[in-house]
């Protein structure tokens, strides 16, 4: 099976569904002639032209709506942000325009646009350039968050996304670009709103999205190994509609959940896992749910602060051990 | 700066013409009355912005427009709508807030849309949908056809960051969009000077080298003649148009706002609506010999009882039934 | 007109009860008749009747609080009527109601019985009420609740490892069966303290009013089951519900008995003994807290199918604290089978005023001379103990005989 970087995952998913449907075009900075700011659109302009790879000057909130404008009409627009911190200049077209007209209009006119760009932390990026936005827009009702951990989740969730009727904010990651995995030849596609079962386990359940993936797998084959805990690891993989099915399966089995994220704490992704499962699995926990997050600072620049800031193995190991009462 | 129209003779031939832009400047004017009335009897909630004085805006611009051709418009739509073939009652129903509303009651005032017709809202977010008619400007081109996409906006707009990143991306790509700016001269409260410092709207097109144009937008004859010339370079040579049509409010901002007082006086006020633009085509007409005064009553009663029937069928037309709360969120 | 709501004797041996729960509110309207509590007496959890209407004006108890019988626990009165006074007496008359007794287990019953022990119905569960832990909020998570009411298993005595003492479902999967471990527990010290429950009260006074002033004296035959285990094989092959146990036959071997020997089925009455005409056996039943003896009533006239059903149905109700008054009370004579629990024999403790209790082992292959050879077959003990002052040896032994004939020729049951 041919292995890929998530990158190059990413650029199939484009480039087989830009052949398959001619109304699918990528806008955004950078996307064309310098072949993408991270090289997710490598070779796109010289596959299908300036028509469907256009180049936008910095104008975050005007290619954003026209992406919007151009859905309300029957295009399928991919709208590249360069990172998601710069969607905030667009925000207002993402919630207010792409996310409402359809119930806004009765259900006359739908959305199908995609919002695609690395979000969260990379290595010293600071304050302005780190920020991670799950919260912000899983909020939404009329929106689909997507947020894929492998280059296989990458490609799948990626063609779904475009082939999806509604708008869809998709999430990738600086960090996550280089990563390696296998990825299948031939036609393939996720459905979004299914979380995915990374590892078995029976003792802790681990839920985790995107970065936190790789971590909380980490951290899983330590537990095995030095404190003999079995965790099983579920990747989200669509934040909203959130697969509230396989998150209560799992801590029904293992009575014991700990959730990794990057973003911030407060009404970030995690504290709607915990409700969920508080909720309709009120009776089968043993011991109250763990999260860990991202610091509930403004990232900072220095490396050190920055690594204090982020979500480590030791932090979620940490966890488990307060939720298996080991500690 | 256009030659004002009203020195010529009217063309007799164009009679129908004139006579279906005088009738649809009169249902404009009736059915915001009749809004205007239903908002202060709380039959209408929310927010509800008035046409009252801007009718030849509206019709002059919308009468070159094809039927496949694009509209968007801000919050102030309820003429743009009726324009663009809305009926009188789905667009009052949805005031109303009605199951029969054109946007089944969801959107309200505010958000009208109706595909069919190519009216494509309805935004109430000030100056957002520019782009979104920059999108359907590019999907235009993208598709090799030769439609335009009107978009409507109050000066006040012009201020906002969506409008410098609209024009300079629609002139950079050449998008057959024309940018109507409906200049008011008030932001609700705010006079054009104190917001701007550019006064004459039509000047900031030459920042983003684009055509522009300056119209008395009481003036549906000369509204018209100049959306004929956008509406040529955005069809033949895919070129936008800034076009700014000087026109005026009677009413407040909104029905929650006042329509004097310290932003302006009620003398500004009565010397505007001297200039009133359907008395200014009726008696034109009937200068010119083609409309006299019993035609004129029988088209006003005849606009009268279609406002009063759509009022009616608003108000005898169900709520939308509790389900749809939860309807139209995603498209299936 | 102001009723006075008091503890009242719900069973003939009540001094005082628990008020398990409250099941009107102050301010709620009472009519005669309406269910204003559940009390816990010596024997079994009873309802607490209002015998007067208006509204429920004051609760003067709490729930788990222990009042003598005729203690004021309420008061029900039309609204607007003055009951201070009322509440004033009650003031002084209660002062000896004793605060909420923490609520312990003793230790859970091995399973034996048909049911697996039902923690104490509705209120009594796990309720943080009757925590007597330092603090007192019960604290268990949420799986280790759950575990424990699927159980039965009371939390209030169960230690939690957990943070702030947590009952955790690990503390679960030690607690049945291991030693009771209850709330006051002193860490180190080489005792536990185990308040008594109200049927552990009864048990005691009455026993040790049975086995100190009653002279008693025990016999024991051993029995030849072999006839009576094929004749029980046989009926239950008849494919009938319900299925006879050895304890019905039992039951109804010693009933038939007692017809022939009425000097056994009396009571000591003092100054004079009562010999009964009728036979009702009372039938010793383990439940979660102790001993209680349904009565099977005119056991002589039930066929082994009506005993059956009826044991069972006494048994399943003893279970469930609820029998009434009338169901424990009033037997002739007393049988106690520890058969099941693997016991060979054993001499059980009379019920006063009975005169006579039979102590049932369990049934095992024993080699036995017979006939010159040894064989193995079927035997069982079991061991009579009488009243001497009622029951002399040779009336016992010749009781004692009538029944092994009996059980060793089934059909001598109906002769």
């Amino acid at each position: 099976m041919p292995v890929l970087t998530y990158r190059d995952a990413l650029n199939q998913a484009l480039r087989e569904e830009m052949e398959r449907d001619p109304n699918v075009f990528l806008m955004g900075e950078e996307v064309g002639v310098y072949q993408g700011a991270y090289k997710v659109s490598r070779g796109l302009l010289e596959a299908f032209g300036e028509r469907r790879v256009v180049d936008t000057p910095i104008a975050e909130l005007g290619f954003a709506g026209l992406g919007v404008g151009a859905a309300m009409v029957g295009l399928r627009p991919v709208i590249e942000f360069m990172t998601w911190n710069f969607a905030l200049l667009a925000i207002d077209e993402i919630i207010n325009s792409a996310a409402k007209m359809l119930y806004m209009s009765g259900g006359q006119i739908p959305i199908p646009i995609v919002f695609r760009g690395p979000g969260g932390a990379a290595l010293q990026l600071a304050a302005q350039h780190s920020q991670a936005f799950e919260s912000f827009y899983a909020h939404v009702p009329g929106l689909k968050v997507v947020a894929p951990a492998t280059p296989y989740d990458a490609k799948g969730l990626l063609k779904t996304s475009i082939r999806d009727d509604n708008p869809v904010v998709f999430l990738e990651g600086e960090m996550l670009y280089n990563t390696k995995g296998d990825v299948p030849e031939g036609e393939y596609t996720i459905p979004l709103g299914q979380a995915d079962v990374k590892r078995e386990g029976g003792d802790v359940t681990l839920i985790c999205h995107s970065k936190t993936v790789a971590l909380a797998l980490k951290a899983a084959e330590q537990l095995a190994e030095q404190l003999q805990v079995s965790a099983e690891v579920v990747d989200l993989r669509t934040i909203r509609p959130l697969d509230v099915e396989i998150i209560l399966a799992s801590v029904r089995k293992t009575n014991r959940c700990v959730i990794v994220e990057e973003g911030w704490p407060f009404c970030g992704v995690g504290a709607q896992v915990v409700h969920e499962i508080q909720h309709a699995a009120f009776d089968d926990l043993d011991a109250p749910i763990e999260r860990i997050t991202g610091a509930d600072v403004p990232m900072p620049y220095n490396k050190h602060l920055e690594r204090a800031a982020k979500p480590g193995v030791d932090h979620v190991i940490a966890a488990v051990k307060r939720v298996t009462y080991l500690d | 700066m256009a030659q004002p129209a009203t020195a010529t003779r009217l063309d007799p031939a164009r009679q129908e013409f004139y006579h279906r832009l005088l009738r649809q400047m009169l249902l404009v004017r009736r059915f915001e009355e009749k809004a205007g009335e239903a908002y202060a009897t709380g039959k209408i909630g929310g927010f509800c912005h008035l046409y009252i004085g801007q009718e030849a805006v509206a019709v002059g611009t919308g009468a070159a427009l094809r039927d496949d051709d694009y509209l968007f418009t801000s919050y102030r739509e309820h003429a743009h709508a009726l324009v663009r073939g809305m009926s009188a009652r789905a667009c009052m129903a949805e005031l109303f807030g009605k199951a029969t509303g054109c946007s089944k009651g969801k959107g309200g005032s505010m958000h009208l849309f109706d595909t069919e017709r190519r009216f494509l809202g309805g935004h109430a977010i000030v100056g957002s949908h520019l782009p979104l008619a920059n999108g359907a400007g590019f999907a235009i081109k993208y598709r090799g056809t030769d439609q335009v996409a009107a978009c409507y906006f109050g000066e006040a707009a012009a201020n906002i960051g969506a409008f410098h990143e609209s024009l300079n991306m629609a002139a950079l790509w050449t998008l057959p969009v024309i940018f109507i700016c409906e200049n008011n001269r008030y932001g609700m409260g705010t006079a054009l000077e104190r917001a701007s410092a550019v006064y004459h709207i039509a000047d900031r097109a030459c920042a983003h080298e684009m055509d522009s144009e300056t119209v008395d937008g009481m003036d549906v004859l000369a509204v018209y003649d100049a959306m004929v010339r956008a509406v040529e370079r955005g069809r033949e040579a895919q070129l936008p148009t800034l076009l700014e049509a000087r026109t005026y409010r009677y009413m407040g901002h909104s029905m929650a706002d006042p329509i004097h007082g310290h932003y302006r006086t009620k003398e500004e006020l009565e010397e505007q609506k001297k200039k009133d633009p359907i008395a200014g085509l009726r008696y034109r007409l009937r200068d010119d010999g083609l409309l006299d005064d019993a035609e004129f009553t029988a088209m006003d009663r005849q606009v009268h009882e279609e406002v009063e029937e759509a009022l009616a069928f608003a108000e005898e037309s169900p709520d939308p039934d509790p389900a749809e709360l939860f309807t139209d969120v995603y498209q299936e | 007109m102001a009723t006075k709501v008091v503890m009242e004797a719900l069973s003939p041996t009540m001094e005082e009860g628990r008020l398990v729960q409250w099941l009107k509110q102050e301010g709620d309207a009472i009519e005669p008749g309406d269910i204003l509590a559940e009390v816990e007496t010596d024997k079994a959890v009873m309802e607490l009747p209002a015998r007067g209407d208006g509204i429920l004006r004051k609760v003067l108890v709490p729930a788990g609080a222990t009042v003598p019988v005729g203690g004021l626990v309420a008061v029900i009165a039309p609204e607007g009527e003055d009951i201070s006074a009322l509440i004033r007496e009650a003031g002084t008359g209660n002062k000896e109601a004793v605060a909420p007794a923490p609520a312990t287990k003793v230790g859970p019953v091995a399973p034996a019985s048909p049911r697996p022990a039902a923690a104490a119905p509705g209120p009594t569960t796990p309720s943080p009420v009757h925590q007597a832990a330092a603090g007192g909020r019960l604290r268990a998570s949420p799986l280790a609740r759950r575990i424990a009411r699927e159980r039965g298993v009371d939390l209030t005595v169960v230690r939690g490892s957990g943070p702030g003492g947590r009952i955790i479902k690990r503390d679960l999967e030690r607690a049945p069966g291991a030693p009771v471990v209850p709330a006051v527990s002193v860490p180190s010290a080489g005792y536990e303290d185990v308040p008594l429950t109200q049927i552990r009260k009864t048990i005691a006074r009455r026993l040790a009013e049975s086995l100190g002033p009653v002279p008693h004296f025990f016999l024991t035959v051993e029995i030849d089951m072999e006839r009576a285990w094929d004749a029980r094989e046989a009926l239950n092959a008849l494919g009938e519900e319900p299925k006879i146990t050895f304890n019905d036959i039992i039951v109804k071997v010693v009933a038939q008995a007692l017809l022939r020997h009425r000097e056994c089925n009396a009571w000591w009455q003092g100054d004079f003994i009562r010999y009964f005409r009728d036979v009702h056996i009372g039938m010793a039943v383990a439940v979660d807290q102790g001993l209680i003896t349904p009565v099977i009533r005119h056991a002589d006239q039930k066929s082994l199918r009506q005993i059956a059903l009826e044991t069972r149905e006494l048994s399943q109700r003893a279970h469930e604290r609820k029998l009434k008054p009338e169901e424990y009370t009033g037997s002739t004579f007393s049988v106690s089978n520890l058969g099941m629990m693997g016991i060979h024999e054993f001499t059980a403790v009379i019920n006063p005023p009975e005169a006579g209790i039979v102590a049932v082992g369990g049934i095992t292959p024993q080699p036995v001379v017979d006939a010159g050879a040894v064989a193995i077959r079927r035997r069982m003990r079991m061991t009579m103990s009488c009243d001497h002052r009622v029951i002399d040896g040779a009336t016992g032994a010749r009781f004692l005989q009538t029944v092994k004939r009996m059980l060793e020729n089934p059909l001598a049951m109906v002769w």
